[in-house]
């Protein structure tokens, strides 16, 4: 299941639209009024979770300008806050995946750009070795190849056709901000004089400018995004509100497979039955900073906040409205009733995994981190199952690896 | 045309349920992987998983699909599982080629080939009767690299049309493909070099196919063409590396592959530049110098528990499930496409014998193969022979889940090369054995024609 422009987050997964002609379901068809209220609630909070996520990439590159500025070990140390602190509101927008829509777009959309991995790090910069020893390579290091490194040629430099190393984005900006994470107790450790002009460091001027325009590049790629789930005419958001005129069931499909699909195959399976299967350290999406538990809670949240029509924002403001689970509840109250005992179950099974992550994985089947993954992942394929249930109850079939 | 004699085999293989519609509807054909068969017409309709699966083994199948996905990356990097890409390469996934577990396609205009290689080999042949790789560059070439190394060569691409008329008069344009290779990194080739270039085949299904006993294969082959009907299928005998003898070949484009796993761990390599236990060395030729010095990404780089995970998601794969498959044009074209004698080669029926993954095993499977090679002719010929296959004979491509190709794919290039521009063109190609076939297609009417096309767009 592979999106050809993308890396490892752009993925195909296996869903269909039959619309169900004999689905013995006896549930009256949506309404394009119900479909609206939905989608409009919907548009509300991925344009609010995408604008904080912006908030959130122009806080990081406001710190990293300051490192950038007075290289220290605390200002190093706030920008990997500023990094951290930045990735839920993001994260909570992965919900909006595997349909084609603004961030993964075939043709547009530039997720592989924001959030690929896994990253290519000796693409990038010096790497150390299996004895140690650091191996100076990578774009930063080769004039020829980037002769200058700004926002444009980066993002030309990129995964174009799924041919480049994946070089942008978070991760990226992550790897730059903690170095390789060769540590099997904690973070990555790069140390701030790589950012120190005429000291020990090589590469520096370049490591400085591809630091520089990575997370630029991320601040306009979020932008691009949060643009398309504005409330103006010709964008995405205003397509998926005609098509509910349309067909009522068209942007409910959207929502519920985007839904299930990172709940499912891309959560349960991907981000955490893999590393589960393959003990494999770092094998996880935030390796360098250690912070993969967080992203895998807020993936989890972001489902919630869909089928609730809640999202409450980095600010603590709260946006909601018509939900999906108003809509389910007033044809099947015991199957809402479920399906939002099980997303609650989710976020609860994922917060008990002690971290980091890259540790709960390891040992014997009954090691408290891995019994604690394979609840998380059992607690999410139950809950897939639950939103085709959904899915087939409002009249669209979607087949959903779990 | 249908031949009593063929049909004599194939009575052997089909379960005592003949068809009784007499429309030619059998039931049940619409299932093109018996129980496996998942019914999808989006995008992702390669890339289910064999519906009749475990629940470990759909978690299996995920952890495969995640590596036959994710990028590799250069090593040494923090994330070790996935290091060891190159120093040579065609790609950074399966996934980048194998789209969508979907069909590669030749490079556009001006484009460098992404989902599609080019086979080296000089005349003669390995220890194991296989192709003898260019002393330079290799079995095949490799347009990307990793840092510090220069890749081999750029491939390029050039069309020549070749005007053509239906017997009805209706014109048609066929279109050759000129391959130029340049910028060779590592001097010049050997001058009686013979290329042959090929798009990345689907990958759903393998797992049917690879479940079919050797003893159906062998019914089918009439080596030399005893039944007298012109069509003389032959099996490859290719070595079995896992094993370390000779057996019969059924994947890749001439059927020199004898299962999925050295399929898997042969692209590992090749495709990727990652070692596994099965081909644990780098292919660096003695002018290859950076190659030769660039850093492993361990030893083997895909350890045998990921190519384990891999090669079980390229055996799940589902098939998609026929469209209209009783709708009474493609029923029609059904018929047509059989009396053209199409369904010598692209047999419709098989049954799947025993296999270690209990859902692939005793299915009843409409995959449009015989896992043979024939002569198709001097027109598609690469001259490049490979084992046993010679230089002008292909394996019939199996045929299952081609109507959804544009869906998925977004392209309709067919052919091993992708010369093919939609399912006119890849008949209108055929010589050789399939001549008299293809003569009959192009002597029906454009309205039978279009039958055979909509049955082909119900697969």
């Amino acid at each position: 299941m592979v999106f050809p422009t993308q890396g490892h987050l752009f993925r195909a997964l296996p869903i269909a639209l039959a619309l169900s002609a004999c689905g013995g379901e006896s549930a009256p068809p949506v309404t394009a009024e119900e479909s609206l209220e939905v989608t409009e609630t919907y548009a509300r909070i991925l344009h609010a979770a995408y604008s904080d996520a912006v908030t959130g990439a122009q806080a990081l590159d406001g710190a990293i300008d300051a490192m950038l500025a007075s290289p220290s070990e605390s200002t190093l140390t706030a920008a990997r806050t500023a990094w951290t602190a930045s990735r839920p509101a993001y994260l909570e927008t992965e919900v909006a995946r595997f349909y084609d829509g603004p961030i993964d777009d075939p043709e547009t959309g530039p997720e592989g750009l924001v959030n690929a991995w896994p990253l290519d790090e000796a693409y990038i910069d010096y790497v150390v070795d299996a004895s140690g020893t650091p191996v100076e390579g990578g774009l930063i290091y080769d004039d020829a190849e980037l002769p200058t490194i700004d926002e444009a040629s980066i993002a030309e430099r990129n995964q174009v056709g799924s041919e480049e190393n994946v070089s942008t984005g978070y991760h990226a900006v992550e790897f730059l901000l903690w170095g390789q994470d060769r540590s099997t107790t904690g973070p990555g450790a790069r140390a701030h004089t790589d950012y120190v002009e005429g000291g020990e460091a090589t590469g520096v001027a370049r490591r400085r400018a591809y630091l520089a325009a990575t997370s630029s590049l991320l601040v306009t790629h979020l932008e691009e995004v949060r643009d398309a789930w504005s409330e103006s005419a010709g964008n995405y958001r205003a397509d998926m509100i005609a098509a509910a005129d349309e067909d009522p069931r068209e942007p409910l499909r959207r929502i519920l497979v985007g839904m299930g699909s990172l709940s499912g195959a891309e959560l349960a399976g991907e981000r955490m039955n893999v590393a589960y299967m393959t003990k494999e350290q770092e094998d996880e999406h935030s390796c360098f900073s250690d912070t993969t538990l967080q992203d895998q809670l807020h993936d989890a949240i972001g489902i919630r906040n869909v089928y609730l029509g809640r999202y409450t924002r980095t600010d603590g403001s709260v946006v909601e409205g018509e939900s999906l689970s108003d809509l389910v509840a007033s044809r099947d109250a015991d199957l809402d009733a479920r399906m939002r005992e099980q997303l609650d179950a989710s976020v609860t099974a994922i917060e008990a995994i002690p971290g980091p992550f890259d540790q709960a994985i390891l040992g014997t089947d009954d090691a408290a981190g891995r019994v604690a993954i394979a609840a998380a992942v059992d607690a999410l394929r139950a809950q897939t199952r639950t939103i085709a249930e959904i899915a087939a109850l409002l009249g669209v079939t979607i087949n959903l690896e779990e | 045309m249908e031949r009593a004699a063929s049909s004599v085999i194939l009575s052997v293989l089909v379960l005592a349920c003949a068809p009784a519609d007499p429309s030619g509807y059998e039931p049940g054909e619409e299932r093109s992987g018996g129980d496996t068969t998942v019914f999808d017409t989006s995008r992702a309709a390669y890339s289910i998983s064999a519906r009749n699966l475990t629940f470990d083994e759909r978690s299996r199948f995920l952890v495969g699909n995640n590596f036959f996905g994710d990028n590799w990356v250069v090593a040494p990097s923090s994330t070790s599982a996935r290091d060891g890409l190159g120093p040579l390469h065609n790609a950074l996934s399966c996934g980048s080629c194998h789209l969508f577990d979907g069909r590669g396609e030749p490079p556009g205009e001006g484009e460098e080939m992404v989902s599609m290689l080019v086979r080296l080999s000089v005349p003669g042949q390995d220890e194991h009767g296989g192709p003898l790789g260019e002393p330079t560059y290799g079995g095949q070439l490799q347009p990307r690299a990793i840092p510090g190394v220069p890749p081999e060569a750029a491939t390029h691409l050039a069309w020549e049309e070749i005007p053509g008329t239906y017997e009805d008069g209706e014109a048609y344009s066929l279109r050759r493909p000129i391959l130029t290779i340049d910028t060779l990194a590592y001097g010049p080739m050997q001058d009686d070099v013979m290329t042959s270039a090929r798009v990345a085949p689907p990958v759903y299904g393998l797992g049917l196919l690879e479940a079919v006993p050797d003893a159906t294969l062998l019914a089918l082959a009439d080596p030399n063409d005893a039944d007298g009907d012109g069509i003389s299928g032959r099996v490859n005998h290719v070595w079995d590396a896992t094993r370390g003898e000779t057996a019969i070949g059924r994947f890749g484009w001439k059927a020199t592959q004898p299962t999925i796993r050295q399929q898997t761990a042969g692209a590992f390599l090749g495709d990727l530049g990652i070692t596994t236990s099965l081909f644990p060395s780098q292919e660096c030729s003695e002018s290859e110098t950076e190659c030769r010095a660039a850093t492993a990404g361990g030893e083997p780089e895909c350890e045998d528990d990921i190519l384990d995970f891999v090669v079980f998601y390229g055996q799940t794969l589902a098939v998609p499930a026929r469209r209209e498959a009783d709708d009474p044009e493609v029923l029609r074209g059904k018929r047509l496409f059989r009396d053209a004698g199409c369904a010598s080669c692209h047999v419709p029926r098989l049954e799947t014998g025993e296999h270690e993954i209990s859902a692939l095993a005793d299915q009843i499977i409409y995959p449009y193969t015989d896992m043979l090679l024939h002569d198709v002719g001097d027109e598609l010929a690469d001259h490049r022979p490979d084992f046993e296959a010679d230089g002008r004979e292909w394996r019939t491509p199996p045929l299952w889940g081609i109507g959804l190709l544009q869906t998925v794919n977004r392209h309709q290039l067919l052919l091993h090369d992708g010369r093919a521009r939609g399912f006119a063109e890849a008949i209108l190609w055929h010589g050789g054995e399939a001549e008299a076939s293809r003569e009959a297609f192009r002597a029906m009417s454009r309205d039978e024609r279009e039958a055979v096309l909509r049955f082909l767009e119900s697969l």
